[in-house]
């Protein structure tokens, strides 16, 4: 999967792009597979996928749980990098781990070593949760020498400095946390969506947002407030979930995630329409 | 971030970015309040600590021990503390500064429960609500304190992913702040975490090397030959060294838990210890740069010690450098010294102590030698959370020092 679009196509063309999460591995390697490409076929236009953490502070408890499977069934960064070149996707995969798995890799001190083997692979860039702009020069400078890009993630609580300091850093696009707290499926779009997009609407890198979306309305919501994609992660794991408790076919399971992926992407489209009637841009 | 946040290469602030605009809220409050002194809040934090908590702590001769190992051994009595742990000293400190920031709510984790009671005590003091993240293991092991803390009015949240202990507990009290940062201040319980945690906690608990400077000064004429502390996340242990930083004459011990095993199980992700000064390496977790027990990927292990306030994977970044630059020495006793520093500290100086400050007489036992003429032990806290884990670990083994219950047996079980 080495000829992938690079994330500035993938969010040139001229409708809001859809990206979906998993974490990588869960519940095994085989089924994750099949997973990830199902949601490809949905209509995924970035993945992001999740390489399985101990401690993934920033995770609530749907995540969480899909990382202590994935972790069990003998997910490793080597076996993430073997997943990357086995999956059969069009799109680009961006990495989303926890800053020690990048750190401890290879020989070296330093993201450098994880970094390039992510190149080699065909990975597109990274977004690393407990990496705040502060501390993130070196893997920045390293996702420089080989050509990837560094995604930061703007909470409702991010202002002022913090700002300029993460445009500075940002590349490929900017995740903007749709609510406070920790990841999770919710029922309802939050309110801080449509203020933190106005805090960076004058920004050049793609928007998109993440953090409690479940369903197409949601993603039509958050595109007629102006993102330019929409991130959804655990409302897809908890398909998997529900379909490895009760030992469902991966082929169901997989249908299911295409079913919702189709959905999630028809939810963005729609939003975008509503937004050129509107008047919007 | 502000270079006084690293400590050589270990510290910083690797937090989700949600928290980060906490964080400088907090490094703002801290610098304002606990360093310059603002409004007077350092003030108002040592009386506080007078009346409520009961400071200073004695530093007492200890007899017996002394005779015992030849050598002049004194005990500083952090056990006296209110509480029964040298935690209050931190715990007040920042529910005090909450109060200071005008934060309405208090969240904090807990391994042996300390903590989490000292919290709960000055929450109640200070009247602030106040929720504690505990490991189902360790609300098992430690239910004196789980009493405790409900009777003061905290609400107990039980952590049931991984082996529900410590660093469990911390992550989950992480995702809550995620949550609901804007009111809410975390009340971090050892000198580990983001920056200023870890300068913060320090800043707290130095009043006890502090006061041991001091009574030494007094006491003795001098300073001691050496300072011996156990070590989990280390705030006992820099509370404890911190004013001694500079005399480069006092020896300065840190006595981690070697648990049942130095050994590592990279298969199973168990490491049988907490010895992470000891044994770990590099990495990041917590939102500090620190050593670590990791798997060679980077995957945290699962640590494991007879005390449940020794039991965590990570350690505080300062004690990490400072055993790089060859000022702190880290050394560990396994799970049966400790047991046997226990009782007999209990039998021949009457004072119980935690089974986490149980590792320090542990390692006088098997060291006498490795002290100096004159040392100093800090009591970090009492025992009473720890007896029915005493109790039943000490059947399971075959100790030098022991204690027989057939009372209960001879008794009946007849009211
Ligand atoms: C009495 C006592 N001593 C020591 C510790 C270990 O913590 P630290 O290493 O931060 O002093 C604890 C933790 O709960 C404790 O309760």
């Amino acid at each position: 999967m080495a000829n992938n679009p690079d994330l500035g196509t993938a969010f040139g063309r001229d409708e809001p792009a859809f990206v979906p999460y998993l974490a990588a591995g869960d519940p095994d390697y085989e089924a994750s597979i099949g997973y990830v490409e199902a949601l490809a076929r949905g209509g995924a236009d970035v993945i992001e996928l999740g390489l399985p953490f101990s401690e993934p502070i920033a995770e609530g408890k749907t995540i969480q749980d899909a990382i202590v499977r994935a972790l069990d069934a003998g997910m490793t960064p080597d076996r993430y990098f073997e997943f990357v070149e086995d999956v059969d996707v069009d799109v680009p995969l961006v990495c989303m781990t926890y800053y020690n798995l990048i750190y401890q890799y290879g020989d070296e001190d330093g993201p450098r070593s994880f970094v390039e083997k992510a190149a080699d692979v065909g990975l597109t860039g990274f977004v690393v949760p407990d990496l705040p702009a502060e501390e993130a020069d070196p893997l920045r400078t390293a996702c420089d020498e080989f050509g990837l890009d560094l995604v930061f993630i703007v909470a409702p609580t991010t202002r002022g400095e913090r700002l300029d300091e993460m445009r500075e850093q940002v590349s490929g696009y900017v995740y903007v946390q749709a609510r406070l707290g920790t990841t999770g499926a919710r029922d309802d779009v939050s309110d801080q969506t449509d203020e933190s997009l106005a805090r960076i609407d004058d920004w050049k890198v793609p928007k998109a947002v993440g953090f409690g979306i479940k369903k197409g309305d949601h993603a039509a919501r958050i595109v007629r407030a102006g993102a330019d994609g929409v991130i959804v992660g655990s409302a897809l794991v908890d398909i998997v979930a529900e379909g490895t408790e009760s030992d469902e076919p991966v082929s169901a399971v997989a249908d299911r995630l295409e079913t919702r992926a189709r959905e999630l992407k028809q939810g963005a489209l729609r939003g975008a329409r509503e937004r050129a009637k509107a008047g919007g841009d | 971030m502000s270079e006084t946040g690293k400590f050589g290469e270990y510290g910083g602030q690797y937090v989700p970015e949600a928290l980060m605009p906490a964080i400088e809220e907090l490094t703002d409050a801290y610098e304002r309040y606990v360093l310059n002194n603002e409004d007077g809040f350092m003030n108002e934090f040592r009386e506080r600590l007078r009346d409520f908590g009961g400071r200073p702590t004695p530093l007492q001769y200890a007899d017996q021990l002394s005779g015992a190992y030849d050598a002049e051994v004194y005990l500083k009595r952090e056990d006296l503390l209110h509480g029964g742990a040298h935690k209050l000293n931190n715990a007040l400190g920042q529910v005090l500064l909450a109060k200071y920031m005008g934060k309405d709510r208090i969240i904090a984790e807990t391994g042996a429960g300390q903590h989490g009671t000292a919290t709960a005590m000055a929450a109640a003091h200070l009247d602030m609500p106040c929720e504690i993240y505990m490991g189902r293991t360790d609300i098992n092991r430690q239910r004196p304190n789980v009493f405790r803390m409900r009777l003061n009015g905290a609400e107990v949240n039980p952590v049931t992913v991984g082996r529900g202990t410590l660093k469990e507990a911390i992550s989950e009290t992480m995702r809550d702040w995620a949550t609901t940062v804007e009111t809410t201040h975390y009340v971090i319980g050892s000198i580990v975490g983001p920056d200023p945690f870890p300068r913060m906690v320090r800043d707290f608990h130095s009043v006890i090397s502090e006061e041991m400077r001091e009574q030494s000064r007094e006491r003795l004429g001098r300073l001691p030959d050496s300072v011996v502390a156990c070590a989990g996340g280390g705030s006992n242990t820099m509370g404890a060294f911190a004013e001694f930083a500079e005399d480069d004459e006092v020896e300065l011990i840190a006595v981690e838990a070697g648990g049942s095993s130095l050994a590592v199980d990279e298969e199973e992700g168990v490491a049988p210890n907490s010895a992470t000064l000891s044994t770990g390496d590099e990495g990041v977790l917590h939102g500090a740069r620190t050593k670590l027990l990791q798997d060679s990927d980077g995957q945290i292990m699962e640590s494991h010690s007879v005390s449940a306030g020794l039991d965590y994977a990570g350690v505080g970044p300062e004690l990490a450098h400072l055993v790089d630059t060859g000022r702190v020495r880290p050394v560990n006793v396994d799970d049966d010294a400790a047991l046997e520093g226990f009782h007999r500290l209990s039998q021949e100086e009457g004072i119980i102590p935690a089974l986490e400050t149980a590792h320090a007489f542990g390692y006088l036992h098997e060291n006498p030698d490795a002290v100096g003429d004159v040392t100093v032990i800090n009591v970090s806290g009492r025992g009473d959370k720890d007896l029915q884990t005493v109790i039943e670990e000490t059947e399971q083994r075959d100790l030098d020092v022991d204690v027989d219950m057939s009372v209960f047996d001879t008794a009946g079980g007849a009211m």
